[in-house]
């Protein structure tokens, strides 16, 4: 299966931007390397760096309420990188700087009220910034409704606005000439591929059209933000669990909300089957209209999450084996693994569009006779 | 699991789904929409130029088959009108040939009836000559001989010996 998208997407692809893609993230993973390498420069016990490179990987797949590009100097709290707004709703709305947390290490103080930061996450707390615990070790403190800006939110919005201009763009573009311009001659194969080859096929020539818009969204901004995970900066706004639901529950309410009456009937009354039957599949059916949209958030979460640890762990290895041997292993593997994250990237995007195509599909899809 | 539920950010989820709704409907209005109609103009215009092009070629086909035909048609006449000429010239000649024949055997004719008629007249002229001058004769004859009743008898007598000899 994995072997049919990979061929199918290279083949649809053009192959000379391909290449240039390649160069520049491989050239920009590079610098990501010497990054992270600045952190850890300071040498401590092999246990304690472990545990680090842990941690740092820990922090690295999790949002956060500031926009830190590297750290110069851990004990001095010393950060390269500038500060989000935060946004509160706790009796009332508060809006305040990131600053004010100091990166972690600080309580902020607004009108009144303490707040802290608890493994990524906004607590209220008292001006000790004290953190109660229950038996199973989970903080008690209340957890305001957080709205704030984080590096994640900051990077959809910057996403949104490059596919605007992109594509804006390259729809004007299309009223002086037939043929695109620029780079929309690289996004017409894309675009046309999203319609002949996963829209047309699977929703049918008949209602395909009103889904195309979210399909070719979907596409290129899951495309677009994988992409922008493999960059230095460090972002991976796919691997949150949050952003994936907010994407598959798209699916399912578009999915929903155009099913005709076959696709109700084959959930609820499954036909040419016996009435036992029915009211068995039944149950199965509709839990299973909640389950594709669900695989479609783990499998991008998962994926995406997946390539991150194992690519941050095999870097994390150049400084764990520090002789001759380690760190140009180190490299040769991070580099393929980028290679092979590059490809995940776009997959991941083919793979997400072509499942909600498939299910928008069924939802359509008229009757015939078994 | 449990751990995918505590990191689960509503804010995130919120901004996620505000910002990927709006930009869906922006680009549906500014973007998609009008590059995908666009492509399908494109197409349907390359479908149409396609067929025209094809209806030319077999219109094409069309006129130079007429203008073949059309050309063997002329030919065949050319041909034909040749034919006829040559048939027609034939025939006059051989009409005027026959109409000579006839007017020259005509004329033969009557020159030979002329002739004929000139030799009779001729003839005819020359007898009567011969009748006056054998009467003259005669008479000369008679003449001399009535003077010689002897001679004269003999002379009847060898004479219409000569008759009837002749």
């Amino acid at each position: 299966m994995h072997g049919f998208f990979e061929t199918d997407i290279l083949s649809d692809m053009q192959k000379p931007f391909y290449v240039k893609v390649l160069l520049v993230v491989t050239l920009l993973l590079g610098i990501n390397a010497f990054a992270q390498e600045k952190d850890h420069s300071s040498s401590k016990e092999e246990g304690s760096l472990k545990s680090e490179i842990k941690e740092f990987i820990g922090h690295h797949l999790l949002d956060s309420h500031d926009f830190t590009l590297f750290t110069i100097d851990e004990e001095n709290n010393e950060h390269v990188g500038f500060p989000l707004p935060v946004i509160l709703w706790d009796n009332g709305l508060k809006v305040f700087s990131s600053s004010k947390f100091h990166h972690g290490e600080s309580v902020a103080e607004v009108d009144g009220n303490y707040y802290a930061l608890y493994h990524g996450k906004i607590v209220k707390t008292d001006a000790e910034g004290t953190i109660n615990y229950d038996d199973a070790h989970h903080a008690t403190n209340v957890k305001p409704l957080d709205f704030s800006i984080t590096k994640n939110v900051v990077f959809i919005f910057l996403v949104s606005a490059l596919m605007l201009f992109l594509f804006a763009r390259m729809a004007k573009s299309y009223k002086t000439s037939a043929m695109p311009k620029g780079i929309g001659r690289l996004l017409e194969p894309i675009i046309l591929y999203i319609r002949d080859d996963i829209a047309i096929p699977n929703i049918g020539k008949k209602h395909y059209k009103k889904y195309m818009s979210y399909l070719l969204t979907v596409f290129f901004f899951i495309w677009i933000i994988n992409l922008l995970g493999l960059t230095p900066l460090g972002v991976n706004v796919t691997n949150n669990i949050a952003v994936t639901f907010a994407l598959a529950i798209l699916t399912y309410l578009i999915t929903t909300f155009t099913a005709n009456k076959n696709y109700w009937k084959h959930i609820f009354w499954m036909p040419d089957v016996p009435v036992f039957m029915k009211i068995v599949l039944a149950p199965i059916e509709l839990l299973g209209t909640f389950i594709k949209p669900f695989s479609l958030m783990i499998r991008l979460y998962a994926n995406i999450t997946a390539g991150h640890v194992v690519l941050m762990s095999i870097l994390g290895m150049m400084f764990i084996f520090k002789n001759w041997i380690g760190s140009p292993l180190s490299f040769g593997l991070a580099f393929a693994l980028s290679l092979l994250e590059l490809l995940v990237a776009a997959l991941q995007a083919y793979i997400f569009t072509m499942l909600s195509a498939l299910y928008f599909g069924s939802a359509v899809e008229e009757h015939h006779d078994h | 699991m449990e751990k995918l539920i505590e990191q689960f950010s509503f804010g995130l989820f919120f901004w996620q789904l505000l910002l990927f709704i709006a930009v869906l409907l922006l680009l549906r209005k500014f973007a998609w929409k009008p590059i995908l109609d666009a492509v399908e103009d494109r197409e349907s215009g390359i479908k149409d130029a396609l067929a025209a092009a094809e209806n030319a070629k077999k219109e094409m086909q069309n006129v130079t088959a007429d203008s073949e035909r059309l050309l063997q048609e002329a030919r065949g006449e050319r041909e034909a009108m040749i034919k006829e000429a040559r048939e027609m010239k034939e025939k006059m000649v051989s009409d005027a040939k026959d109409l000579a024949q006839a007017e020259a055997d005509k004329m033969i004719k009557q020159a030979q009836v002329a002739i004929e008629s000139e030799k009779k007249a001729a003839v005819a002229d020359i007898k009567n000559e011969v009748a006056t001058l054998s009467l003259e004769i005669a008479e000369k004859v008679i003449k001399g001989q009535f003077s010689d009743q002897a001679k004269q008898l003999k002379l009847v007598e060898e004479m219409i010996g000569d008759i009837k000899l002749n």
